[in-house]
């Protein structure tokens, strides 16, 4: 007994310097610490391997030909979503692009060129741009400029909040957005400091506050405003977010009560199993549990509306995806189509979508998307 | 056989309860659902209610459950242990409000 009780403390003061150790390492990204991980095949065979090979669990084609959705096909093109690289100031906990400050893969001027040439030409509506932070792209500010001019109806940055707080030359990122009409999308994990803090980094709650408010100051996310701010919610950790409305009711009243902040929209996006996220489900034993509960939410409705199906993505040296999932898992689209310089928006139109089981991800619950939820 | 009495994986199964009574475990999950919904309480109230039952009933199912619940809702985890003390303030305070009929009994037989 008394042997028994004395080990407890040692194994949870074990466990405690292995957390603080993952905690270590994570201020690096995936590739920089040479992880297996940072290999997309290396991703796609644990999706494959395991509770889905063993029959466990159905594959995601298994599952969509159960109601005849099987093959999942592109419809008409209303999203162009661009990755002006992987380099951020931040490297959270949940990552799918693995972001951080030392990733080099940048977006040229000469590819923004050919992107330009697309995004004057394409019958898209929407124009969304992401990285890493896409402020750190030393070009994004003329891209931005340049793409304005096309007209797009809906032309979002996804911005980190914090890049604004970062250094003196980001200080007049709200202006700067103001000016072009550019649609704010910002990520805020929780409406408390511990929460957020623990995803993303220390300090990331209090400059997101002052960047929320620094974007409120100049008209953004002001009822009836037309500057746009809508705030990402994804879950801290190993479990699938709520439903999207409740939680922008309770981030509205929280933000509003403590740092009087107000946002539009609040969008609720799943974790998908890949990147850092799969990292963090293996490492805290949480991946069987999660691939689990997908699947038991796995929604035929959502399938539907799936993003893949009205969206293409642009990686940094141009070449085209299905969604930025697939980016990340280097599964290029499948069409004869590649590459931004190639770009053909009706021989894209009718692809068959590739898929693998981080699919799961956009079709649990509501389902989830770029823009939250679809079903 | 399983040499514990609690598998964490026997959570997923629980709706398999209807297999060998079809009609009753439909009734209840049907009961059970309904009464999670959004009412004069919200959801997210009755998830808190239902995490402070799972710890005075010591049902380790439920405590999963419950707690993965709360944080999908955005339940912070002071939150959480606030409404485990509430239940746990009830569980002492049955126990010593019987302390009065131990003193009536007292007082009855060595009064």
């Amino acid at each position: 007994m008394s042997g028994r009780a004395q080990s407890r403390p040692k194994t949870s003061r074990l466990r405690s310097r292995r957390q603080l150790l993952y905690k270590y390492m994570a201020t690096k990204s995936l590739k920089k610490r040479d992880s297996d991980l940072a290999k997309s095949n290396r991703q796609l065979e644990i999706l494959s391997n395991g509770i889905f090979q063993d029959g466990e669990l159905p594959t995601f084609k298994a599952k969509i030909s159960e109601t005849s959705q099987f093959p999942l096909k592109a419809k008409k093109l209303e999203i162009l979503q661009i990755n002006v690289g992987y380099m951020c100031n931040q490297v959270c906990d949940h990552c799918h692009v693995d972001a951080g400050p030392d990733r080099k893969e940048i977006m040229t001027r000469d590819t923004m060129r050919q992107c330009l040439e697309v995004i004057k030409n394409t019958g898209a509506h929407t124009l969304d741009l992401t990285g890493g932070a896409p402020e750190m792209n030393p070009d994004f500010r003329w891209f931005v400029e340049e793409a304005s001019k096309a007209g797009i109806k809906d032309f979002i940055v996804r911005s980190n909040l914090t890049i604004i707080r970062a250094n003196k030359k980001y200080y007049d990122l709200p202006e700067f957005f103001k000016k072009h009409n550019v649609h704010v999308v910002s990520s805020m994990p929780h409406w408390t400091r511990g929460k957020t803090d623990k995803q993303r980094g220390d300090g990331v709650f209090d400059k997101s506050i002052k960047a929320l408010q620094e974007l409120n100051a100049v008209g953004y996310g002001i009822p009836d405003s037309d500057l746009r701010l809508d705030l990402v919610y994804n879950p801290s950790g190993a479990f699938l977010p709520g439903d999207q409305a409740s939680m922008e009711k309770d981030f509205k009243k929280a933000l509003m009560e403590d740092f009087g902040i107000q946002f539009h929209n609040l969008f609720a996006i799943t974790n998908l199993p890949i990147s850092r996220f799969l990292d963090y489900l293996i490492a805290s034993e949480n991946y069987e549990d999660y691939m689990y509960s997908l699947v038991e939410a796995y929604n035929p409705a959502a399938v539907e509306n799936v993003m893949c199906t009205n969206t293409l993505s642009v990686s940094w040296d141009g070449y085209l995806f299905d969604c930025d999932f697939n980016q990340m898992l280097e599964l290029p689209v499948n069409s004869k189509v590649k590459h931004i310089s190639e770009y053909n928006e009706e021989l894209l139109e009718g692809r068959n979508i590739v898929i693998s089981q981080h699919c799961y991800g956009c079709t649990a619950g509501a389902g989830s998307s770029c823009q939250g939820v679809v079903a | 056989m399983s040499k514990t009495y609690y598998d964490p994986a026997d959570l997923r199964k629980f709706g398999k309860i209807t297999e060998w009574s079809e009609e009753l475990g439909n009734k209840f999950f049907e009961y059970y659902g309904k009464v999670f919904e959004e009412g004069a309480l919200s959801a997210r109230e009755k998830s808190l209610i239902a995490l402070a039952v799972a710890h005075t009933e010591q049902c380790p199912y439920c405590i999963d459950a419950y707690t993965k619940d709360g944080l999908q809702r955005g339940v912070t985890k002071e939150e959480m242990m606030e409404a485990i003390h509430v239940g746990a303030a009830i569980k002492s305070g049955a126990t010593l409000v019987h302390g009065v009929q131990m003193m009536n009994k007292v007082n009855k037989l060595d009064g």
